[in-house]
């Protein structure tokens, strides 16, 4: 089907539109956002300052984003497609050349009225671009080598951009994002087998770099990957995070130490633990339960988006809402991933959840899109 | 834009059959990391629990009170003096050198401290206390807390440390406390963790060193809440420790003060006993330091001062000193000469100045020689001939046993530092150490304590309990500990002849009370507090041949340590004594000028408890009497006890 079909079907307009919000994502979404603030109102020590409250009005904030992109028709937002990623890529050259330096990263773009992180800007910019180009190639020709060049091209300028800041985790992200982009779309699998078998060249190539003049990584990037692979040399350095991390999570046990009880977080052990390493103070107080719900509601908003997409009617809407999903659930995994030390600690936030504006804001941008998709996908007149 | 319904279509499907492959695999992933947080959670929770339990929780030890030393009169003479110093926490402080700054404007700090404060504050954390300054005075405490708004950051505290309120005057028995060294800690195979808590004392000699288990007490512990940086949250519970036991000594401090004013000046060891159970009233080694001193931590230059006096200040001589006792040592032949028969009271042995053995002469001290002398006069005016007779009658082998004895070679096991055993020579331990056989002439120089015999005061003062008595008693030092009386050791008879303990004490009554004895000067007149003993004079070196003729006849011609050794031991009063008494001064010059004076002044003191009517003292010597104790009173403590102030 294409848009023929919506000279044939209507789609709603005006304040109808507010009927056809999916309201069971925005609960879900809700929620997820609710047990941040609580794990963040707990580990202040039971206090709305300093994370809470902000993080509630940045919810507000990202909820009011959502509507506003949802209320626009997914056409529109097709059309500003190419013009959006480009405007993200020239962002992240401008941060490398004006940014402001933080944590050891230039990540931040300083607007005076909002500080921008344009690398979570390019997330959903690379995402909207590649549906919008699947949409326009023939299906045909997806799988043709020049146009899997095309799409990689958009996927690696940016990522190679963020990487440079450095921040490995949101580069990471844009890659697995636009590869899911990719299978999305429907690339030939022979593909993704070749580069999966690249990647683990590239990780020995990586490895094998290390102490030589060319050194790919940073260091203290090394050090995290050796911590990852065996926690215990450094119990106090580089192998602290994942060790204190597994700890917390162990001690919570199957329901938790109690809310505000959870001793690692409480008593500092954990480090980040309002950010990246939020999901530890959760599974500590929570335990097992309270770690599973989460991950439920999680997949109860993958659940949602792809049953929307399936019942979408363009390859733009479908390929947007199954992209943002694609990548609120890297998100999540490699988060817990890394946080359960399955998954080297690469700086990826707990999505919704861990205490941040950009990263918010441009997913509760993404979910407006999927809103955008849901609401004017034609349905049948009368 | 206008694509192909079929293509549309097949567009669609391709999506559709994408998306659900996609959120298979996302599920199958989110049950992967559901299995991961079921085995972290479930599987190993008790592991990971206990962990954050060891993160969480640290014990910290609370440090026993040390137990008190008292005299016997119940004086204090160990006591636990709260000190104060001055924390700073970084964190607090804010600008830290402002704070300090303004912190020695206010109690006069030296700038180096506050150097050495800096520097300690950059090595620690921001919420770590460092000690600024130690032992401050109460009005520097009070400057600082009324200035408190004016120092953040800085907090008064205060401690427990030793302090020895009679300074030198017991500091060879009590010893003192010092910082717990790395070879105290690998001394024992699990050492007291509270040795570990920084600024922590144990007994690094005398009485605090071997009294340690019961002073300690044992620590007790709090357990309290750290966060990561080791910064204190809370304290979850506390569980108290038992103080150190208080110990009473036999010593009392006034006699003792009063001995150590009498000797201030020279080498000299004195003790003093109580005949009738073993309690030693007076332990005083001279010249003495302030024990207080190396509580604080002594200075480099000050422990070399006293490293390098040549009186030895350091050494403990009443135990760890031995000297030739010279003769005091006659009485041990005696005895041995009358149990074994080789003589009788009234045998006359003529003494011509000298004595000839196997082509050697031993002289008498009394060149021109005592002529015909009983036991008894032999012993009061201590003439050598006699013994060297009764030695060679003897033979080293009875010598040695009698000395046994009485308590002679035996290391007295008190709760002192380096007790020394002295040497109490046979022929076996002649050929063991010396390689060699003994000889006769060995046997001649023992029979008047020279030669190879060395006894320590307190095995002379254990003889001398032991003449008098006639039992075997051994010395106490510890009267009780914590509150609970320690028993009187058992003082068996030694089986001694009564006859010849008569004939003995005779010798030594007559050594001082009579016109011709070697003490005749320094006899109490008061009848009731009569003094028996005996005087004695132990070579350190001879005068040479070439030293003889360049005119030095007398000890004062010789360097200070080149001379005699002067011995005196006695008891009193006649006929049931209860007070023994020894003196060695060393290089004193002689038993009856320098030792037996300084032992009828202490004996005196002791029985009377304080300074004894003038008429003790014989007519000519009260006048010089009544002036040595008015110095003297000068330089005692005040009759108040003594004083907390501090030097």
């Amino acid at each position: 089907m294409s848009y023929l079909e919506y000279n044939v079907q209507r789609t709603p307009a005006g304040l109808a539109k507010v009927l056809h919000v999916n309201w069971s994502l925005v609960l879900l979404l809700t929620a997820v956002a609710a047990v941040g603030w609580l794990m963040l109102y707990s580990i202040a020590g039971g206090s709305l300052r300093p994370w809470a409250e902000p993080q509630m009005k940045r919810f507000a904030l990202g909820l009011a984003v959502m509507f506003a992109v949802a209320f626009v028709p997914i056409w529109f937002w097709r059309n500003v497609s190419v013009l959006a990623y480009g405007v993200s890529l020239l962002l992240l050259v401008l941060v490398q050349q004006f940014g402001t330096v933080g944590m050891g990263a230039q990540r931040w773009l300083d607007l005076g009225v909002i500080r921008l992180q344009p690398s979570e800007l390019a997330k959903i910019t690379l995402v909207m671009v590649l549906a919008a180009y699947y949409d326009w190639l023939d299906l045909r020709r997806a799988s043709r080598p020049q146009w899997v060049l095309i799409a990689l091209v958009l996927i690696v300028l940016p990522a190679f951009l963020v990487l440079r800041q450095p921040d490995l985790g949101t580069a990471i992200l844009l890659v697995l994002g636009g590869g899911a982009m990719m299978f999305l779309a429907g690339v030939h699998w022979l593909y993704f087998a070749v580069v999966i078998a690249l990647g683990v060249g590239a990780v020995a190539l990586v490895l094998a770099s290390r102490g030589t003049e060319w050194q790919i990584l940073k260091d203290y990037q090394f050090r995290r990957i050796d911590a990852f692979l065996d926690p215990s040399i450094d119990p106090l350095g580089a192998g602290y995070h994942i060790n204190q991390s597994k700890i917390a999570l162990g001690s919570g046990g199957w329901s938790g130490r109690g809310f505000m009880q959870g001793t690692q977080s409480r008593l500092n052990f954990l480090p980040e633990k309002h950010t990246d390493f939020i999901f530890t103070s959760l599974a500590e107080e929570f335990g097992f339960v309270g770690g599973v719900s989460l991950l439920t509601l999680y997949g109860l908003i993958l659940a949602f988006c792809i049953v929307a997409a399936l019942r979408m009617k363009d390859r733009f809407s479908q390929l947007v809402t199954l992209g943002v999903a694609a990548n609120f659930f890297f998100y999540f995994a490699v988060n817990m991933a890394m946080v359960m030390g399955l998954a080297p600690v690469v700086g990826v936030p707990l999505p919704l959840v861990s205490f941040g504006g950009s990263a918010m804001l441009v997913l509760m941008f993404g979910f407006g899109l999927v809103q955008s998709a849901h609401i004017h996908r034609p349905r049948a007149k009368g | 834009m206008k694509r192909p319904a079929r293509d549309a279509a097949e567009t669609s499907r391709s999506v559709t059959r994408r998306g659900l492959v996609a959120g298979g695999l996302m599920g199958g992933t989110m049950l992967v990391l559901a299995g991961r947080m079921r085995h972290l959670q479930v599987a190993e929770a008790d592991t990971f629990r206990l962990l954050a339990e060891e993160n969480r929780i640290n014990i910290r030890l609370i440090p026993p009170v040390r137990g008190l030393i008292h005299d016997r009169t119940g004086q204090v003479i160990a006591a636990n003096e709260q000190y104060y110093r001055v924390d700073i926490v970084r964190e607090d402080a804010g600008d830290v050198e402002m704070v300090l700054d303004r912190l020695a404007r206010l109690i006069d700090l030296p700038p180096e401290m506050i150097e050495r404060a800096l520097r300690e504050i950059r090595r620690h954390r921001p919420f770590v206390p460092v000690t600024v300054a130690e032992r401050l005075t109460w009005e520097q405490i009070a400057r600082i807390a009324s200035n408190a708004p004016a120092l953040p950051g800085i907090t008064p505290e205060a401690g427990l440390s030793r302090f020895y309120p009679l300074a030198g005057d017991l500091v060879h028995v009590l010893g003192y406390v010092g910082a717990v060294s790395e070879r105290d800690l690998a001394e024992q195979e699990v050492p007291d963790p509270v040795l570990r808590l920084p600024g922590f004392q144990i007994g690094r000699i005398g009485v605090e060193r071997h009294m340690e288990g019961a002073l300690r007490g044992r620590a007790g512990t709090k357990r309290i809440e750290v966060n990561a940086l080791g910064r204190v949250m809370r304290e979850l519970d506390r569980q108290e420790g038992t103080a150190g036991r208080n110990i009473q000594l036999t010593i009392d401090h006034r006699l003792q003060n009063y001995v150590q004013a009498r000797v201030a000046g020279e080498s000299a060891a004195v003790i003093v006993m109580d005949l009738r159970n073993g309690d030693l009233l007076a332990m005083a080694s001279s010249p003495t330091y302030d024990p207080n001193l190396f509580v604080r931590g002594i200075s480099g230059p000050d422990f070399r001062a006293l490293l390098d006096d040549p009186y030895r200040p350091l050494v403990d001589k009443t135990v760890q000193g031995v000297y030739p006792p010279g003769s005091t040592y006659k009485m041990v032949l005696a005895h041995a000469a009358l149990e074994a028969g080789l003589t009788h009271p009234d045998e006359r042995v003529f003494c011509p100045g000298h004595m000839d053995v196997s082509g050697r002469r031993f002289h008498c001290w009394r060149r021109g020689g005592h002529g015909r002398l009983n036991m008894v006069s032999a012993l009061s005016e201590s003439c050598d001939v006699y013994f060297y007779e009764m030695g060679i009658r003897l033979g080293i082998d009875r010598v040695h046993a009698m000395a046994e004895r009485l308590g002679l070679g035996v290391r007295h096991d008190i709760p002192m530092s380096s007790i020394s055993a002295g040497l109490n020579p046979n022929p076996q331990w002649k050929r063991d150490r010396r390689g060699d056989a003994w000889r006769v002439g060995d046997t001649v120089n023992a029979s008047i304590g020279q030669g190879f015999v060395l006894s320590s005061p307190l095995q002379l003062m254990v003889m001398t309990a032991r003449l008098a008595t006639g039992r075997a008693l051994v010395p106490r030092l510890v009267r009780s500990v914590g509150g609970v009386e320690e028993p009187v050791p058992e003082a068996p008879p030694l089986g001694l002849d009564a006859r010849a303990m008569a004939v003995i004490r005779q010798g030594m009554d007559e050594t001082v009370n009579h016109r011709r004895g070697t003490a005749w000067n320094s006899r109490v007149v008061e009848a009731a507090a009569r003094m028996s003993g005996k005087t004695g004079t132990s070579q350190v070196f001879s005068i040479t041949a070439a030293e003889r003729a360049a005119g030095v006849r007398r000890q004062q011609d010789l360097p200070w340590n080149r001379r005699n050794h002067a011995l005196f031991v006695g008891y009193g009063p006649q006929p049931a004594p209860t007070i023994g008494v020894t003196v060695v001064i060393e290089h004193g010059g002689g038993g009856s000028s320098a030792a037996a004076p300084v032992a009828r002044d202490v004996y005196l003191q002791a029985l009377h408890g304080g300074f004894p009517p003038l008429s003790a003292y014989p007519e000519p010597q009260r006048n010089r009497m009544e002036t040595l104790q008015r110095e003297l009173s000068e330089r005692m403590l005040p009759p108040g006890g003594p004083t907390r102030d501090r030097a």
